[in-house]
């Protein structure tokens, strides 16, 4: 018992900094911004290093329920630098000062993401995914007073919840037809023959699962929870919890269904160009900035599941590399939407107030334009080759029809990056005056993601491909 | 050459630094930097040139990093690259100075958009890896969008959308191509690719999808539409840079990828690359006849030039390619300084109507000397540039097809037709209006650069030597990968048996002696 603990000590250290981070905010007051932000920070980087500590390491502990290992260890860094980055950049966006519970929210939310990310067991990653979901339930919400933010909290909530029971469904299906909840016996179970049941189980979780990463038919409460949550939560629940999902769906399809393909691969292919085409074709009509940001991560999600239908190792390498890019890619294009403020200091949503952005603050608009047309996947910006990865991937698995119907629809959605573009560049001046500027931080994150993205990346190629092999060699 | 000093990479960097530093840049100071940037890199490509070995190796210049894991930095040129190359640093610093007075707002944004393209451009045709000409050949739509978009008409909106999505709609389904041909071959590497023998019945699949992007890149009847419109609304530089290098883009990707990678497929399938061309020789040129704006008459018969290159490329032989490429040059150049002499006249009235002008033969001489030669290069009057590429590619098509190169034959006239219909309402006639009678000839910056373009319309009619020899060796390669796949054409040329005619045996004996010669 005392060696699995000695491999969980990024949990053990994101546990114990949560309640010391809690008891801070209560005992020395809210107002005390910079001490409970430092500590929640400290914890995060704590948490970090001991993943980094920990790597090479591939065991499972607590009897075969959790895992400890490069899959793991990979899919938590993003989530912890995700949380990093929310933590970091949220005290001046909540007006009156931040509250200490949205760190220590934060900070569970990460603890459950790092379970969801490791768990080899359908109940860890039931325990891990609620306690996600509660701290995000919480998080939507987190302005009290504001009507769309309870609103937000409450749809997610319920949807949530809905969510979660179409995945205990199909967990209770499969362990009624497999007789464990363990991954490998699941899968050994899946090696042989196939039972209305089991296939049952397998759509039930796999519904669940979609709700999660918001891959479509299962979206609709994104683009809401998007607009009405705080921007900083916003910018949050686009990035780590992505990540997480992501890679739980991962662990499942592959570890514990791995066998069954011809089961889920249909599956995934349909909630792959369902939300690539829905995705784009959504976010067309869309006039909030944060509404249309919603579709774009269900457009990428759908990109992300063309890597995963292939089922290979190579498949999984492009999703992780996929997860590293998007993640980066749409923290900075959150980062530039809290920085836009009208000259009262309220945050600007609507996509018309951006109209010449270009002129009033260039570097904020050629920012934004780098996060677009990367997102959209043109090169020579970065985002272009993660795409290029699960194309690779999905034709190297013999899923031509799938790599061309997804790069076809993907046209759909450089309509609305470009059209976005053009508000900023080609339109001219709004009304609406947007002033506010970032402080140093803010800048200096962007700046960095920006030029990360254009074609800088490139040169982390090599290094990502060892990074993303060695994590996904561990599911095979 | 390899292993020696990195010069394509020089010529890469140095306009993307300046790019940089125009975007911080003063509008004053962005326009020297711009044209400084571009000089030096023409400089650069002089060098290139007087060094290019000619009948030497076939990849000369090359630089191997392997800096992406994946795919590698690799450059080199041949030939052909070389060429084209030229025209891009020859016409970049001309495009800056074009734009020198005509651009006024975000100046330093607009030359950062221009030296990117033109980084893009040499990019493009030294790119020795699969994947890195991709991402050149992709990212081109950037700064064109841009260009179009901010600086362009009034409709530059519409034609920004325009030309980005239709471009990226054919280059998508190239790319899955693409991925197929590394898994078949193992490599990203050009040179090998150009070697490898893809399955024939892949090679269908793959032509096509190469077809889709490369016939919207080219611009191909049926989806030629976004030139016209994106002609019109761009800024005169624009209009130059896009007909004088980002046209010939897609006839490189023919030449480059298409033929000699997929010979079978080229030959199995270029009944369509000949019926559209014919289609779009005729049609285009009619089209181009009853324009009524001068901007959209020059970009309907670039669309009619490309055809014939395409045709010409398609003629399995060197004649017919070695005239292609002369037209991508000829046009490159002829096409620019024409969209030039219209921004020429459209800075002082500000319309590209062709009635609101006329009788400019009166009080402007030299400009109606230098359009008429253009006009003249355009048309392929002998002793221009054009008639060169037209007769070699006519010559190179009569021998695949008859019925092609008759069809094409027509479009020359109706090319002369619409030309010299344009020119006349333009320049002759009388000088009636009074704002037109108020402009004034050109200025010396106009000199500047309409000179050059002038000089080398000529030297590549009077001496096209100095043009096709870098390119003869290349264009054998080609056509000897060709050469196996090649279809029988249907001009049969063999030599008459001569038959000792037989004196004074009847009138029936002549018949069968006038029968040999061409059948």
């Amino acid at each position: 018992m005392s060696a699995d603990l000695a491999l969980i000590w990024p949990e053990l250290i994101l546990t114990i900094g949560g309640l010391i981070t809690l008891m801070l905010g209560t005992f020395a007051g809210d107002r005390q911004v910079g001490l409970y932000q430092l500590s929640a920070l400290l914890t995060l980087a704590a948490a970090a290093a001991a993943v980094i500590a920990l790597f090479g390491v591939d065991a499972t502990v607590f009897s075969g329920t959790l895992s400890v290992d490069g899959f793991g260890g990979f899919a938590k860094l993003l989530i912890y630098a995700a949380s990093f980055v929310c933590i970091l950049v949220a005290p001046r966006f909540f007006t009156g000062g931040m509250r200490a519970e949205y760190p220590v929210l934060i900070l569970f939310a990460a603890l459950g993401m790092g379970i969801m990310a490791s768990s080899r067991d359908l109940m860890t990653l039931y325990v891990g995914l609620e306690l996600n979901s509660l701290a995000a339930y919480v998080l939507a919400s987190f302005m009290r007073t504001d009507e769309r933010s309870s609103e937000a909290g409450l749809k997610y909530f319920v949807l949530g919840a809905l969510a979660s029971g179409m995945l205990l469904y199909g967990i209770s299906l499969l362990y009624g037809f497999t007789g464990t909840t363990d991954f490998a016996g699941i899968a050994a179970r899946m090696g042989g023959e196939m039972n209305i049941g089991l296939i049952f189980g397998i759509v039930f979780v796999l519904a669940g699962l979609g709700f999660k990463i918001s891959a479509v038919p299962f979206h609709m409460w994104t683009p809401d929870v998007y607009e009405g949550a705080p921007t900083p939560v916003t910018t949050f629940f686009a990035s780590a919890p992505k990540v997480a999902a992501m890679a739980l769906m991962t662990r499942v399809v592959i570890d514990a269904m791995g066998p069954a393909v011809g089961a889920w691969q249909q599956i995934i292919i349909f909630l792959s160009l369902a939300s690539i085409i829905l995705g784009a074709v959504g976010a067309i009509g869309q006039k909030n900035i944060k509404r249309l940001l919603a579709y774009s991560s269900i457009n990428n999600v759908g990109f992300m599941l063309v890597g995963l239908a292939a089922g290979t190792q190579q498949g999984v390498e492009a999703v992780l590399t996929y997860l590293l890019v998007y993640m980066v890619t749409t923290l900075g294009a959150f980062l530039v939407v809290l920085q836009l403020r009208d000259p009262a200091g309220n945050q600007v949503e609507s996509i018309a107030a951006l109209a010449g952005l270009s002129q009033r603050r260039p570097g904020l608009a050629a920012a934004m334009a780098v996060f677009l047309f990367s997102l959209a996947g043109i090169p020579p910006l970065f985002g272009f080759w993660p795409k290029y990865l699960v194309f690779e991937a999905a034709v190297n698995a013999n899923l031509v029809p799938l790599a061309v119907a997804g790069i076809v629809a993907s046209v759909i959605g450089a309509f609305y990056y470009i059209a976005i573009i053009k508000t900023m560049y080609f339109d001219d001046k709004s009304d609406v005056e947007v002033t506010g500027g970032g402080n140093a931080v803010e800048g200096t994150l962007v700046t960095v993601s920006a030029l990360w993205l254009s074609v800088i990346g490139y040169l982390f190629i090599p290094m990502l491909a060892i990074a993303s092999a060695s994590a996904a060699s561990v599911l095979f | 050459m390899s292993g020696g000093f990195p010069i394509l990479s020089l010529m890469l960097a140095v306009p993307l630094v300046a790019a940089i530093v125009c975007i911080f840049a003063g509008d004053r100071s962005a326009r020297l930097i711009a044209l400084g940037a571009t000089l030096v890199t023409f400089v650069l490509g002089c060098v290139l040139w007087a060094q290019f070995d000619i009948g030497g190796a076939q990849w000369q210049f090359t630089e191997r990093a392997d800096l992406f894991g994946r795919f590698q930095w690799a450059l080199g040129i041949d030939g052909m690259a070389l060429m084209l190359i030229m025209l891009s640093v020859f016409l970049m610093p001309l495009c800056i100075l074009a734009s020198w007075d005509a651009i006024k707002q975000r100046v330093g944004l607009y030359m950062a958009m221009f030296l990117i393209m033109e980084t893009i451009m040499i990019g493009v045709f030294c790119a020795q890896d699969l994947l890195l000409f991709y991402i050149f050949f992709e990212a081109g739509l950037i700064p064109m969008y841009f260009i179009i978009g901010i600086w362009g008409g009034a409709n530059r909106i519409y034609a920004a959308f325009k030309f980005f999505l239709y471009t990226l709609l054919g280059s998508v389904l190239m790319l899955i191509a693409m991925i197929a041909m590394i898994r078949e071959a193992g490599t990203t590497d050009i040179p090998t690719l150009l070697a490898y023998n893809f399955p024939p019945e892949m090679q269908t699949w793959l032509w096509l999808a190469f077809f889709a992007s490369l016939a919207v890149k080219m611009p191909m009847w049926p989806v030629h539409t976004w030139l016209p419109d994106a002609h019109v609304q761009a800024p005169t530089a624009g209009s130059m840079i896009l007909a004088g290098v980002l046209l010939k883009l897609g006839a490189y990707g023919f030449l480059r990828f298409m033929m000699p990678m997929f010979p079978d497929a080229s030959a199995q399938l270029m009944w369509i690359v000949f019926g559209l061309s014919m289609v779009a020789v005729v049609y285009t040129s009619l089209v181009a006849l009853v324009q009524s704006d001068m901007k959209k008459l020059i970009a309907y018969s670039s669309v009619a030039h490309m055809a014939i290159v395409t045709a010409g490329l398609f003629a399995f032989n060197q004649q017919g390619i070695e005239g292609a490429l002369i037209i991508m040059l000829s046009h490159g150049v002829v096409s620019a300084a024409l969209f030039f002499c219209v921004g020429v006249i459209y800075d002082r009235l500000h319309t590209r109507e062709i009635d609101r002008y006329g009788g400019l033969a009166v009080n402007m001489p030299a400009y109606a000397l230098f359009f008429m030669l253009f006009t003249m290069a355009s048309i392929g009057l002998p002793g221009t540039s054009g008639f060169v590429g037209e007769f070699l590619s006519l010559l190179g098509i009569y021998e695949a097809s008859s019925v092609v190169a008759f069809v094409c034959t027509t479009g020359i006239i109706l090319g002369a037709a619409y030309m010299l219909y344009l020119y006349r309402r333009v320049v002759f006639g009388e000088l009636t209006k009074d704002d037109v009678k108020a402009m004034a000839d050109l200025n010396p910056r106009e000199w500047v650069i309409l000179a050059p373009l002038a000089a080398v319309a000529l030297w590549m009619g009077v001496y096209p030597e100095s043009f096709l020899a870098p390119m003869r060796g290349d264009v054998t390669t080609v056509v000897a990968r060709l050469a196996p796949a090649k279809p029988a054409g249907d001009a049969h040329l063999a030599a008459g048996k001569p038959k000792a005619a037989k004196a004074h045996e009847g009138e029936a004996a002549h018949g069968p002696s006038h029968a040999g010669g061409v059948q």
